[in-house]
This record gives C-alpha cells, sequence and structure tokens, in this order.
C-alpha cells in the first residue's frame, strides 16, 4: 500500500508539473516551445546530479549541506589542474579529477559521520564552510574565464539538435546523459544491492539494522563517498556549461536542491524516497524557477513562490498521512 | 547429555550493587517448550540478556549445544542458533512485510545483490509454516502489532533458530492468534526447536509449556515440570502470596439515583450502532467482545477521540456532548489507554513529570511557576499511594517496569480526580502481582465513588474486577450481565460464539 502512497505522491508531483505548463503555457506559449524544453532539462542537469547525491542521504536518515562545497571545490581545483598542465585531451580525465576530488572530500564526511558518530547535519554544516573556505582562501578565488578547452567543446556537445519554425537551432546539451547515468546507478543501487536496502533500513531504524547485521560504517562510508564522487562531477558540469569557474558559485542552493528531493517524496526523517520522485521534484522546481522568468516576474519573487509550493507540496502528503494513520488507527485499535 | 540445547549452570549478576539474579540454573532441552515465569523485578529480562549474550553473568557458566562459552557475544548466541525476539520487535517500519522477513537472511549469505525473487519466497515461506496470510508488499508501519509480531517470529524461523526465546509475545494477539502461535511452537517442537519464552499470562503458559522455570527476586522458586503446577499454584511462587480473585460487589443506594452516565442510542457508523446503557457512580462496569465489536470505538468514543456522530449522552444527568477530548477531560472523564508506551507516557521525561503532566495548572505558584519540591512531594504522594516501585521520583518513567509503568498513566489520571474512568487493557503487559494491586486500586476508586468503564480482553479480569459486564458484537451491544452470575466458560463462550 506504501507503493500505492509513494506512486501516489509521485503521481501528484507528476501531475503538479502537468498542471504548471498547461498554465504558464496559457501565460505565454514560449514555454512548450522546443527550445525551451530543452532549456528546462538543461536547467535541470546539476540540479538533478546534486537532489541524487541528496536523496541517498536523506533516505540514509541523514541530511547533507556540504555537497555544494563539494561540487564548486571539487570543480575549481580541476580547472586550475588541467590548465596549470595545459591538457588538451579529453574531458573525461577531467570528470574523473572531479571525482576523485569529491570522492576524498566526501571520505571526510564519511569519517566524522561513521566512525566518530557526530550528526549528520552538524557535520555537514562543518564541512561546507571547511571546504569552501579552504578553497577560497588557499587554493584561490579568482573567477576564471578561459577554462579549458576540452571542458568548452564538452558543453557544446549536443546530444539533440533541431531547427525550430522561426529557423534558429536548438540543442539537448549531451551532458543530460550524465544525469541519466547517473540516476540509472542511483537507481539501481538503491533497489537491487543490498547496500542499498541497507540504507533504506537505516532509515527506517538504525537499532534494528545494527540488529539485523547490517554493516552501518560501510553503509555510511559509501553514502557520503557517494554523494562526494556526484557533487564532483555535478561541478564539474555547472563549470562547463556555464563557461567559467566562478569559485563562489554553487553554494547557496543546497536548500533547493532538499526541497526538491522532499518534494519529491522523501521524508526528510529518513527510510522513504525514490530516484523517479526526486527527478520529479527536481523538475517541478526547475520549471517554477524558469517559468516564473518567462512569465515576467522578478526574481526576488522566485523564492516566495518555491516556498509556497514547498509548503503545499509537503503539506499535502503529510495530511493525507495523518488522515490515513487516523483511520488505521481506528481499526487497529482493537 | 546430547540433547541439552542451552544450560545455565548456577549464574549470578549484580547491577550497581543490585542482585538481579543469584544462583540460577536453567536448562533446555531440544524441542523443549520452557517457560520463565516471574514478577518485575525477579531477574526474567536479565536471564534472557544472558543467554542472548548480550550481558556477562558475574559467575556462573554457559555451556550451549555442548560448548563451553567463557565469554559469550551475542553473535556467538545467533551462530549457535539461538534467535531473540524483542519486544519492539526490532522491524523496519518503512520497508515491506517481505523485507522485514527475509532481508537479513540475504544479509547472512554474504550477497551483493538482491535476489527479489528469493526474498519473496522466503518470505512467503515462513509465513506459510506459521499458517499466517500477510501482503508481502505492504510497508510494515502499516500492519496490525499483532501481525508485526508474527513477521518477527518469521524472521527468527528464517535463521534456522534452534532456540526462540520470546519476550511476553502474546500481549496484543488475540485469542485466535495466540492459538496458531501455539500451533506453530508445537510445530517447532517437532522440528527439534526449542522455546524459550516469559508470559504473565498464566492461563497460557500452562497450556504450553513442558517445563517452568519461576523466579522471585532474583532467586529460583522452582524449576519443574508444567503438569505439576494449576494457576493458583503458579501465582502463589510467583508472588509468595495467594492471590486474591474475589469480585467486586455494587449495590445501588436504595433511592433511585442518577446515573453519572446515560447513553442512549449512540452510534458511530462503521465502529458501533444504538448503544444505550447506564453507568453510576460506584459500578465498575466492563465491555467486552471480539476485535471488531465496537468496544474499544465505544470507549474512545465517550473520551472523545473518535466522537459518536448520534445519540445522546447525559453526564450527572444534563444532555452533554462529547466532541473532543478536552469536552471529556472537562466534565471529569479520564482515559488510562491500552498502549501506555505511546499513548499513556512520555518515556524519556521523569516520573514526578509524567505524573503531574495533567494537573501542573494547579501546581504552579504566583507567576506561574513551579517548585520542583512541590512537584516530586505531589509526586511521591502518589508513588507511595499506588506502591509505585522505583528509587527515585526523578528517575525516567522508561526504567519501570511494565506494572509499575501502569501505575504512573494511573496516577496521572487520579491526580485529577476524575469522576469517571474509562479504562483500556489496564493490566496488558503487567506481571501477575501488580496486576492484583491495580486491580485491588480500581476496586478502592470505586468504593470510594469514581465511574469505572473497563475494556479488557481478559476474561478472569472483568469477572473479578467488574460487578456487570456489556457484550459487544460486530457494533452492537447485544447483552448485559452480572459478573456474579456467570462464570469464565460463559463468558468466554458468549463473547467467542458468533
Amino acid at each position: 500500500m506504501l507503493k500505492q502512497k509513494l506512486a501516489k505522491t509521485e503521481v501528484l508531483v507528476a501531475l503538479a508539473i502537468v498542471g504548471l505548463a498547461i498554465i504558464f503555457s496559457v501565460i505565454n506559449p514560449v514555454f512548450l516551445s522546443v527550445r525551451n524544453l530543452f532549456d528546462l532539462l538543461r536547467s535541470s542537469i546539476v540540479m538533478g546530479m546534486f537532489a541524487l547525491g541528496v536523496l541517498v542521504v536523506i533516505v540514509s536518515g541523514g541530511i547533507d549541506v556540504s555537497f555544494t562545497a563539494i561540487a564548486v571545490f571539487a570543480m575549481y581545483v580541476t580547472v586550475k589542474l588541467l590548465k596549470a598542465i595545459d591538457f588538451q585531451g579529453t574531458l573525461l580525465v577531467g570528470f574523473v579529477i572531479a571525482a576523485l576530488i569529491g570522492l576524498a572530500l566526501g571520505l571526510i564526511n564519511a569519517l566524522f559521520i561513521a566512525r566518530f558518530k557526530l550528526s549528520t547535519l552538524i557535520v555537514t554544516l562543518g564541512t561546507q564552510s571547511l571546504f569552501r573556505g579552504f578553497l577560497l582562501f588557499v587554493v584561490g578565488s579568482q573567477l576564471i574565464r578561459d577554462i579549458p578547452d576540452s571542458m568548452t567543446s564538452f558543453a557544446k556537445l549536443n546530444l539533440i539538435t533541431i531547427q525550430t519554425a522561426d529557423g534558429t537551432l536548438a540543442s539537448l546539451p549531451a551532458a543530460v546523459l550524465l544525469l541519466a547515468a547517473a540516476a540509472l546507478v542511483t537507481w539501481l543501487v538503491l533497489q537491487y544491492t543490498l547496500l542499498g536496502r541497507g540504507i533504506y533500513a537505516l532509515g527506517g531504524s538504525r537499532e534494528a539494522a545494527e540488529r539485523a547485521g547490517f554493516p552501518i560504517r560501510r553503509i555510511q562510508l559509501f553514502i557520503y563517498s557517494f554523494v562526494g564522487v556526484l557533487s564532483g562531477i555535478a561541478g564539474l558540469t555547472y563549470g562547463s556549461l556555464n563557461r567559467q569557474a566562478n569559485p563562489f558559485d554553487i553554494v547557496g542552493s543546497e536548500l533547493d536542491v532538499i526541497a526538491a528531493v522532499v518534494l519529491g517524496g522523501a521524508q526528510i526523517t529518513g527510510g522513504r524516497g525514490s530516484v523517479v520522485g526526486t527527478l520529479l521534484g527536481v523538475f517541478l522546481v526547475v520549471i517554477m524557477n524558469n517559468s516564473l522568468i518567462l512569465a515576467g516576474i522578478p526574481s526576488v519573487w522566485q523564492k516566495v513562490v518555491i516556498g509556497v509550493i514547498i509548503i503545499i507540496g509537503t503539506g499535502i502528503p503529510a495530511f493525507q498521512q495523518r488522515r490515513a494513520e487516523r483511520r488505521a488507527r481506528i481499526a487497529l485499535a482493537e | 547429555m546430547t540433547d541439552v540445547l542451552v544450560q545455565l549452570s548456577n549464574v549470578s549478576k549484580a547491577f550497581a550493587g543490585v542482585k538481579a539474579l543469584q544462583d540460577v540454573s536453567l536448562t533446555i532441552r531440544k524441542g523443549e517448550i520452557h517457560c520463565l515465569v516471574g514478577e518485575n523485578g525477579s531477574g526474567k529480562s536479565t536471564l534472557i540478556k544472558i543467554i542472548a549474550g548480550v550481558v556477562a553473568p558475574d559467575e556462573g557458566q554457559i555451556v550451549i549445544n555442548g560448548k563451553l562459552f567463557p565469554v559469550l557475544h551475542p553473535i556467538d548466541a545467533i551462530h549457535e542458533g539461538i534467535q531473540i525476539i524483542y519486544q519492539d520487535f526490532s522491524l523496519f517500519p518503512n520497508l515491506t512485510v517481505a523485507e522485514n522477513i527475509a532481508l537479513s537472511s540475504q544479509l547472512a549469505q554474504g550477497r551483493r545483490f538482491v535476489d527479489w525473487g528469493e526474498v519473496r519466497q522466503i518470505a512467503r515461506q515462513a509465513l506459510d509454516r506459521i499458517h499466517v496470510k500477510l501482503d508481502l508488499d505492504a510497508p510494515v508501519e502499516q500492519v496490525s502489532v499483532a501481525n508485526k509480531q508474527l513477521i518477527a517470529i518469521s524472521r527468527a524461523l528464517v535463521h534456522n533458530a534452534r532456540l526462540i526465546v520470546m519476550d511476553e509475545p502474546t500481549t496484543a494477539l488475540t485469542r485466535r492468534e495466540v492459538r496458531s502461535l501455539f500451533a506453530v511452537i508445537k510445530k517447532l517442537q517437532q522440528d527439534g526447536v526449542a522455546t524459550l519464552f516469559v508470559s504473565h499470562k498464566l492461563n497460557e503458559v500452562l497450556e504450553i509449556a513442558d517445563r517452568m522455570l519461576i523466579l522471585r527476586n532474583g532467586r529460583t522458586v522452582i524449576d519443574a515440570d508444567a503438569r505439576e503446577f494449576d494457576q493458583a499454584r503458579l501465582a502463589y511462587y510467583m508472588t509468595g502470596r495467594q492471590i486474591d480473585e474475589s469480585g467486586y460487589e455494587y449495590r445501588r443506594p436504595p433511592n433511585g439515583q442518577t446515573p453519572l452516565l446515560r447513553v442512549e442510542h449512540l452510534a458511530l457508523p462503521g465502529s458501533f450502532v444504538d448503544v444505550s446503557f447506564e453507568l453510576y457512580p460506584g459500578e465498575i462496569v466492563g465491555l467486552a467482545g471480539l476485535l471488531g465489536s465496537g468496544r474499544t470505538e465505544l470507549g474512545l468514543a465517550l473520551y472523545g477521540i473518535h466522537p459518536a456522530r448520534s445519540g445522546t449522552i447525559a453526564f450527572e444527568g444534563k444532555r452533554v456532548r462529547i466532541d473532543s477530548v478536552q469536552d471529556a477531560v472537562k466534565l471529569g472523564i479520564g482515559y488510562v489507554p491500552e498502549d501506555r508506551l505511546t499513548e499513556g507516557l512520555f518515556l524519556p521525561q521523569s516520573i514526578t513529570r509524567n505524573i503531574v503532566v495533567r494537573t501542573i495548572d494547579h501546581l504552579v505558584g504566583a507567576l506561574g511557576l513551579t517548585k520542583p519540591r512541590d512537584l516530586v512531594q505531589h509526586a511521591q504522594f502518589w508513588i507511595n499511594a499506588l506502591n509505585i516501585k522505583t528509587r527515585s521520583p526523578e528517575l525516567p518513567v522508561q526504567t519501570l517496569s511494565g506494572g509499575n509503568q501502569q501505575r504512573v498513566v494511573l496516577a496521572k489520571w487520579l491526580a485529577s480526580s476524575p469522576k469517571m474512568l474509562i479504562l483500556n487493557g489496564p493490566t496488558v503487559g503487567v506481571d501477575i502481582g501488580s496486576k492484583s494491586e491495580i486491580h485491588a486500586i480500581m476496586k478502592r476508586l470505586a468504593s470510594q465513588g469514581m465511574a469505572l468503564l473497563v475494556i479488557s480482553d481478559d476474561m478472569p479480569e472483568l469477572l473479578h474486577t467488574c460487578n456487570r459486564i456489556l457484550l459487544m458484537k460486530r457494533g452492537r451491544l447485544v447483552e448485559q450481565l452480572s459478573s456474579q452470575s456467570t462464570s469464565e466458560d460463559e463468558l468466554t463462550r458468549k463473547v467467542t460464539e458468533d
């Protein structure tokens, strides 16, 4: 029955997306254009990858706010490194470097969380400042405009290019495949590996998970490494798509990502959440942000609208759950 | 002695100077059904923890499957086939029934990837073994307490247990489910699996046990073949005293008194319909019925948790509406819930705080501040009045045994002097000594003028405490019985027959 209910949350989000699409396309028919659709997908790439990492953390009952700092750290250091050695090869090398940096930073989180058993929020709040501070004061704080060619060519690499009605070209960046791959891997891990089920178990009841023999420390090690790797890759993607490496970027958007994950059905208390729901949640937030611009609403209002959606979006399922619980309680009272 | 599974010899354990167990020996043979009986503080839980390897004894020997364990770790116990079913079941509320049953076995196999087909198969087989049908895909949080227990037992079976230790396993089970559980335990016996269980329900213990170990104050009172006991003997050994089994007499004052509560044609569609009865001050009226008979819903309706939709309620002669808990409380109606852990107590809070929580408004001083000393004094009064066994009123209430916790819940309500008290399963999970004391408290309250409504599954409890029993079937009040003119067998028959 929870599958029904979860499916219900995902269905609700999907319906909300459809509903908004209708509203916005009425306000501004440009919304339904292929170009806009590609734009929406393009905007979802980085946020989507972040959200998948956050999903895994939230399902385990924890929270991570340092992933944006990991992303910008990995991005900036990778760019500097590639430039320093004047690397001309494929960007694959860059992604590997970024992933490794993300892994290393994630392991720092894992050390404090798994080994020393500290609270996930406190640890990642601390490491967020730590990583960002280290980046800005030790590595560098200069905006880099001339990023390596490999990054530029990656950004220009398109999956689909279509000629639109008015003669211009609309293209979908190949980077969207990165998101697809990340989603697939996350889904496989969560659904089909014992490690993944262990993450759900940990989120459901830590004590029961320990008693059942789940290797809690190993699971946590995996979780925070996973977020680190994903964030590293996402950070480099961000830098490529934006054609610059700005060390002051990315950090600040953590709550939007977490909100998207929660909107998609993951419960902040842990134990519940799905890849599909997360992707839908991200898409919903992206549509809101993009479409408000299209509708001509000043960007300051975006935060307000997002806030309202989050309250409604998490309030309705919570209300439904409360009602179902009350009904169940009458039935179980005997 | 190759058929001896577990042999504990002369085991002793002290916690902070207090001897929890002294010189206790226990022998469990293959396929034996052994019951551990004792009051609170008798040392039962400590003994179980020692068998599980969770606690190490100060003295004594542990031999399992012929192997001596100078130090027993939990993982050793598991490897030797000892499976403990904890009282909280240790399940994952967010995972499905199938996963809860089979996932840890996949873990034990050292697998990396989940074979969902095998998970379902294992789960189905485990459930079939105990003749239970459950939706494998249901999330466990939506499953009833009784079924959660069956899931916990299935999981133990999946691990090829040789000894299953159950701590109060039948507390939340209906008669039918208890029978299935016993059938399973008997079948396991044929397969050579032994069962050790702790239970307060003396009639059940007598029904199922091969051997019994009775503990009192950490010492063995007797360890013998179950056939040598009957309930009275059992109760005597457990408590060291004769348990008062007399009923409760109520005499209505000669000149027609107004009933404290008069209910007419009360209905809550889907739960109960056309319920009419009266309750007089000084009465203890029981509500009996099977699952789904509406008896609990009726109690909840009178307390305002799930208010009735139609019908009239008159309290002290005046028409009233009980649409919320606040309405009920304002009238002077109290409710002692069945699940004291989640509905009756704030577990990590102190005993004092739990007792004063309802009457705190009356205990504040001029500036709205409370004096801790006043609160403790108030709590101490109730601790003495209800004989709550604790070293200090400042200890968190979760340190108390079930029976003492229930007394704290009672104290909380009695502190506000209600006119009517609804009790839902007041002695569930409470040992026999506490049980009879709580019954004595109930009778004392009634004789002082309170009206009590007791909802219970426990026929002897109803017969011993109530002067009148209301029988509900399928949402209707079908019969009112006088407890003096009916026997336990007759009452059971009337409740369970269709």
